[in-house]
């Protein structure tokens, strides 16, 4: 598949302007570039988790969305477009619908990871013809930046706050993308904002014209809970990959494979130091709490490393 | 010709459902629903209908995946019983606000703690504020018919509400009973296609559904579904006449039996109303005039219409299978008490606890029942008001 980004550029917006999304934000990146995707002409249906994405988008009388469009509830976005889906499926077999559809459902880690999580599992197992796309800020920012189980260790989050008694976040993050390849569905894709967005481009593309269930894990930094400045956000996805911290990855009808190696790995302290929510990392005395966060990456990027050899 | 068999409840509705052939099932298993998924993937797995069936991962997902079919623009449904009801709470609101019309086949049973697999009505009692339209049978006859009517209630252009079709547990569900069926052919003419105006997958007119709407918006939507489920009155009339039609068996918001004249009546939901009649029908060789009101439709609540059935009465008891905690009685006493309150003052009306996790409701029980209010009445011997009946010595 030949990619033009100014011909993807050109494409109608399916997401209209004039939503009220934060300048900047990440998440708002990532569904554009997923939905360009779409070829156009082709019909879909969107889901959407609860979250800043849906709140801001789809403020009764108006909506965002060029095509149709559901939000349930927080927790059950993989559940009500395994439902959507399934009706597709019987009225075009009744016959009572004549045209062509995908599905896209976008969540955030909240409505992903942690309380969509069983939802999510389900629809995948059950391989839905349908694309999950998570836009993973790594916290719940539309509740005022609370951590998930997608937080980083030692992040600072108003429900792990750095204190005299804390560093923040204790726990390491789950690798979700992982967690769902295991549940063998046809195609998994890491990605995240870089450069012309061939990327993501390529792997949304492939997500949505990939029959079965498939699954999108896309870095989408928010700048008011990572505490960068905003026009920073290429920048950091950048930094991101070239750490290791968020590696590019497909695993392709259960085939590991890794889309990216940095020729020279950064070290994680590239990553952690632009953003406010790692500042206390950088304090004297705390050297070794980067020690154990560059270890942890290490040891995943060796593991994927591995996976993507065989 | 209507076909004579012998069901439980569970299969009398699964066989309606075979019948009217919906669209998308998602369901997850419970007791005592259980079965009613288990007949339908059956009657798929052979064949004799062509719904798609999604076995779900919890009960949640089973309502929030029938939302979506739903949204979609398919004919859906689910079922489930107690804490599947519970689970599904957040997504009743968000099926009703929605104005979907999908169905929900109810099997009553208690709450937990403890567990308990057995019937009362506090699953359903504790969702009748959702917005779902509520209908309930005594017996499995009753649960076929409701289901029948089912869709011509919800799908209604006036209402446009999700329904709920309730039995009791084990006692309606599990109880095999003679039925007539009618015929497949006059079951689909009956229920016709379902030809939704708005739906996602209409490529003429996108559509997008569950908003954020803020103050300047929300209550109108309230005021909206409110006036969708009066509406439902009217309509839920006309389909119970339209159905004796085809059937030979009416309905209407409720069953009056031998209530014309009595001066004593109970007022109950469900399977005990039968145990009840044969009370009556005892008493009335003694001479006493009970009565029985047998509430079918509980949303929307037939307020006026109870109180006029009513009004001629010495003294009633409404009996909950439902316990409220408010150290009055239940759900039902509450809200037939208030009809009586705006349209028929002097009745003189109490509430009694009955039934709960499948404690059984006697035919005696039902008897000191209405001796108690004949002896309040001509007596004016006191009427231990807000007890559970058949409680452990």
């Amino acid at each position: 598949m030949s990619y033009n980004f100014k011909a993807e550029m050109n494409k109608p917006e399916r997401l209209a302007p004039g939503h009220r999304m934060c300048a900047g934000c990440g998440g708002t990146i990532a569904v554009r570039a997923v939905l360009r995707a779409l070829h156009e002409g082709d019909k879909a249906v969107i889901g959407n988790a609860t979250g800043c994405l849906e709140v801001s988008t789809f403020m009764y009388p108006y909506t965002s969305y060029e095509d149709s469009y559901i939000h349930n509830a927080f927790e059950n976005a993989g559940a009500t477009m395994g439902g959507v889906e399934t009706a597709y499926n019987v009225l075009k077999r009744k016959g009572k619908i004549k045209d062509d559809y995908k599905f896209i459902t976008f969540g955030g880690d909240g409505g992903t990871y942690d309380i969509g999580f069983q939802s999510l599992s389900g629809a995948m197992e059950r391989n839905h013809d349908f694309v999950y796309v998570c836009y993973d800020n790594g916290a719940y920012m539309n509740t005022g930046i609370q951590r998930s189980s997608a937080t980083p260790m030692y992040a600072d989050t108003t429900t792990t706050p750095v204190g005299s008694q804390s560093n923040g976040k204790m726990q390491n993050r789950k690798d979700l993308a992982s967690i769902i390849a295991a549940h063998d569905v046809p195609y998994v894709g890491q990605s995240t904002l870089l450069g012309n967005f061939k990327d993501l481009h390529t792997k949304a593309e492939k997500a949505i014209y990939t029959e079965g269930a498939c699954f999108l894990n896309v870095m989408a930094p928010c700048p008011r809970g990572w505490r960068y400045p905003t026009e920073d956000i290429m920048e950091i996805c950048k930094l991101g990959v070239e750490t290791c911290y968020w590696p590019l990855f497909e695993v392709d009808h259960g085939k590991w494979i890794l889309n990216y190696e940095p020729k020279k790995k950064l070290p994680i302290e590239d990553f952690l130091r632009p953003q406010g929510r790692f500042k206390h990392l950088f304090k004297k005395g705390n050297e070794d709490l980067i020690v154990q966060f560059q270890e942890e990456v290490d040891r995943r990027w060796e593991e994927l490393q591995f996976k993507c050899s065989r | 010709m209507a076909v004579r068999e012998r069901l439980s409840g569970n299969e009398a509705v699964s066989y309606a459902i075979k019948q009217v052939n919906p669209d998308v099932m998602p369901a997850f298993p419970i007791t005592p629903s259980t079965e009613i998924p288990q007949y339908v993937a059956n009657y798929i797995a052979n064949g004799e209908m062509d719904t798609d069936f999604i076995p779900v991962e919890s009960e949640h997902s089973s309502m929030s995946a029938t939302i979506g079919a739903s949204a979609a623009g398919a004919r859906a449904l689910t079922a489930t019983s107690s804490c599947g009801l519970a689970l599904m709470w957040e997504e009743l609101y968000v099926a009703a606000s929605n104005r979907l019309p999908l169905a929900l086949c109810l099997v009553n049973r208690a709450l937990s703690g403890p567990i308990n697999i057995n019937c009362d009505h506090s699953d359903s009692m504790g969702a009748r504020d959702t917005g779902f339209i509520q209908i309930y049978a005594e017996n499995n006859q009753e649960v076929y018919d409701n289901f029948i009517q089912a869709y011509r209630i919800s799908e209604h252009k006036d209402v446009r509400l999700p329904i709920m079709i309730c039995q009791d547990g084990f006692i309606t569900s599990h109880a095999v009973e003679n039925i007539e069926l009618l015929e497949d052919d006059k079951v689909k003419n009956f229920v016709g296609e379902y030809e939704p105006e708005n739906y996602l997958l209409n490529a003429s007119q996108p559509m997008s559904l569950g908003p954020y709407a803020v103050s300047n918006y929300y209550m109108e939507t309230k005021m909206a579904q409110n006036t969708a489920m009066q509406n439902a009155k009217q309509v839920i009339l006309e389909v119970g006449k339209e159905f004796g039609e085809v059937s030979g068996r009416s309905y209407g918001f409720f069953e009056e039996y031998r209530l014309d004249d009595a001066d004593y009546a109970l007022v109950m939901i469900g399977s005990a109303a039968g145990t009840t009649k044969d009370a009556v029908d005892a008493l009335r060789e003694q001479g006493i005039k009970a009565g029985l009101l047998k509430l079918r439709v509980f949303r929307p609540f037939p307020d006026e219409e109870i109180a006029a059935a009513l009004k001629n009465c010495k003294a009633v008891a409404i009996m909950d299978r439902c316990e409220g905690f408010r150290g009055k009685g239940g759900p039902l006493g509450a809200e037939v008490k208030a009809a009586l309150y705006d349209h028929a003052k002097d009745v003189k009306a109490f509430n009694l606890i009955y039934g709960l996790g499948g404690r059984d409701f006697t035919v005696e029980e039902a008897e000191e029942i209405y001796k108690a209010l004949q002896a309040y009445d001509k007596e004016g011997k006191p009427f231990a008001e807000y007890r559970y009946i058949g409680l452990r010595g």
